[in-house]
């Protein structure tokens, strides 16, 4: 019983912690490039626990992340909600990869990610951002093995099943 | 909702649950982002949920508040005795222009006295931190440790040592939101120093500049012409920076196209000026409004329809200009 409160715990202050590494700032050259850190977090959640992400956490992940970001609600939760939904739905083959499919699978996501970002803000009006917009996937399926390392050893420390 | 998502035991119930519940969740965020880019009303959502989003925002902004304390905490000493000799010429110089400038603006008051308008050249400005929170990449946005509480307004004119910053959109109690000139979405009215040519200038697509698409074609704009506000339209007081221009003439069609630098330092503002006295308004006075005489001067309904024609347009129109002279200034 303990444990799956701790459980609750600690995907609480991973999601926390990917929010606000979002909002982190970067050096303005390095700023395009910055991961979609709370994806890459869900995507970990979605593929290591299941009875814990729903797409209703995703939903409210995004509308939480919309809300400290202010720029358009529900975009986030739309991005959010269709991520984990796909996790969720290619989890069983996803999850017997190997780490570099893994990686590639993850920069795929990320970008069908920026692809449903680039249509929602085209549609709400705004410009098409530069080339160097896309290279923030391509960063966030690199960083991917050592996140999932990371968090997987975390977990295991703390004996959270 | 407790339908199992995978190998339950009908074959189809999972995936097609699923399924309807991802259109669900996407109907939703449909709807939301479609009434919140019509109404805005995501402006008051936040203000709302300001006690959690603020907090967050001190959060993520500490370190790079802690680093820029490390850098002056680590610096060499050398380096602070130099910075502070420079800064100690740059006070020197700007003192002694200040001095010379003392008495031009004591003239320029008078002959303005003189002149009866209300424009001063003293400002009224408040100090603003900037918080490190990086808002999304492209914005163009920046985030202060001022708000509503403590008098920031949505619309105030954001500047710093060099130049026009931006303005402000948001307003949370503690935080603000401030739109960079470079955004896309920003426009300012803006003259043209040497030639008093007035145009606009708005944020461009490229990164950290601005452009200014609408000079007439037989305009004389060159590359090193300064760009200062123009005070039309009542956001921005006349006379501050805005950019130099540094290439003009890229023709399309009717209109000679040019882009500019902003002279404000866009990339390390770390601490900013909120203007606190707005531009007046200039521009058509605000309608009249609605002033007749007092109501039960007039004559019953059966008796206006008869009677009353010719004389009722008069007063109103004599009272309008006097009133509406008054609105202007709230």
């Amino acid at each position: 019983m303990s444990g799956m409160r701790h459980g609750g715990l600690y995907l609480a202050g991973t999601l926390v912690l990917s929010l606000l590494l979002m909002l982190l700032p970067l050096p303005s050259g390095l700023e395009p490039l910055k991961p979609y850190w709370p994806a890459l977090v869900l995507i970990y959640w979605a593929l290591e626990s299941t009875d814990r992400i729903s797409l209703g956490l995703a939903f409210s992940i995004g509308m939480i992340a919309d809300l400290i970001s202010g720029v358009l609600l529900g975009e986030q939760a739309l991005r959010l909600t269709a991520l984990v939904f796909i996790v969720l739905r290619i989890r069983p083959r996803l999850r017997f990869f190997r780490m570099w499919q893994q990686v590639l699978a993850v920069a795929a996501l990320l970008l069908n990610d920026r692809l449903i970002l680039l249509v929602v803000r085209l549609f709400a009006g705004e410009a098409v951002p530069p080339l160097i917009w896309w290279g923030a996937p391509l960063v966030g399926a690199a960083l991917w093995p050592f996140l999932f390392l990371l968090l997987d050893d975390l977990r295991s420390r703390l004996r959270i099943q | 909702m407790a339908l199992p998502r995978e190998g339950g035991p009908s074959l189809f119930a999972g995936p097609i649950a699923g399924t309807l519940r991802l259109v669900m969740y996407l109907a939703i965020a449909l709807v939301v982002m479609v009434l919140d880019h019509r109404n805005g009303w995501m402006y008051h959502a936040r203000y709302t949920a300001s006690v959690l989003v603020e907090p967050l925002y001190r959060l993520a902004g500490l370190p790079s508040r802690s680093l820029h304390a490390l850098t002056v905490a680590f610096a060499d000493r050398s380096l602070l005795t130099e910075q502070n000799r420079e800064l100690r010429q740059d006070l020197l110089l700007a003192n002694a222009k200040l001095s010379r400038m003392a008495e031009v603006a004591r003239q320029n008051t008078h002959l303005r006295e003189l002149l009866d308008t209300q424009h001063s050249l003293d400002i009224n400005v408040q100090l603003a931190r900037v918080i490190g929170v990086d808002l999304g990449a492209f914005r163009h946005r920046l985030t202060i440790n001022l708000g509503a509480n403590q008098g920031v307004r949505a619309g105030q004119p954001v500047i710093d040592a060099h130049g026009l910053l931006g303005q402000v959109v948001n307003v949370l109690p503690n935080t603000a939101e401030v739109m960079l000139v470079t955004n896309p979405d920003h426009a300012v009215p803006v003259t043209i120093e040497r030639t008093g040519l007035r145009t606009v200038a708005y944020g461009s697509q490229d990164e950290g500049l601005l452009t200014l698409p609408e000079i007439p074609g037989a305009a004389d704009v060159r590359a090193g012409d300064r760009l200062l506000t123009s005070g039309l339209g009542g956001r921005f007081p006349a006379g501050f920076p805005v950019g130099t221009v540094i290439g003009a003439g890229t023709s399309n069609g009717m209109f000679l196209q040019a882009s500019a630098r902003p002279a404000a330092d866009i990339d390390r503002a770390d601490e900013v000026l909120l203007l606190h006295d707005l531009a007046d308004p200039v521009g058509p006075p605000g309608p009249a409004p609605q002033i007749g005489p007092p109501a039960e001067l007039a004559p019953p309904p059966a008796a206006a329809s008869s009677g009353g024609h010719a004389a009722r347009p008069m007063p109103a129109a004599s009272v309008a200009p006097a009133a509406s002279a008054g609105s202007v200034r709230p």
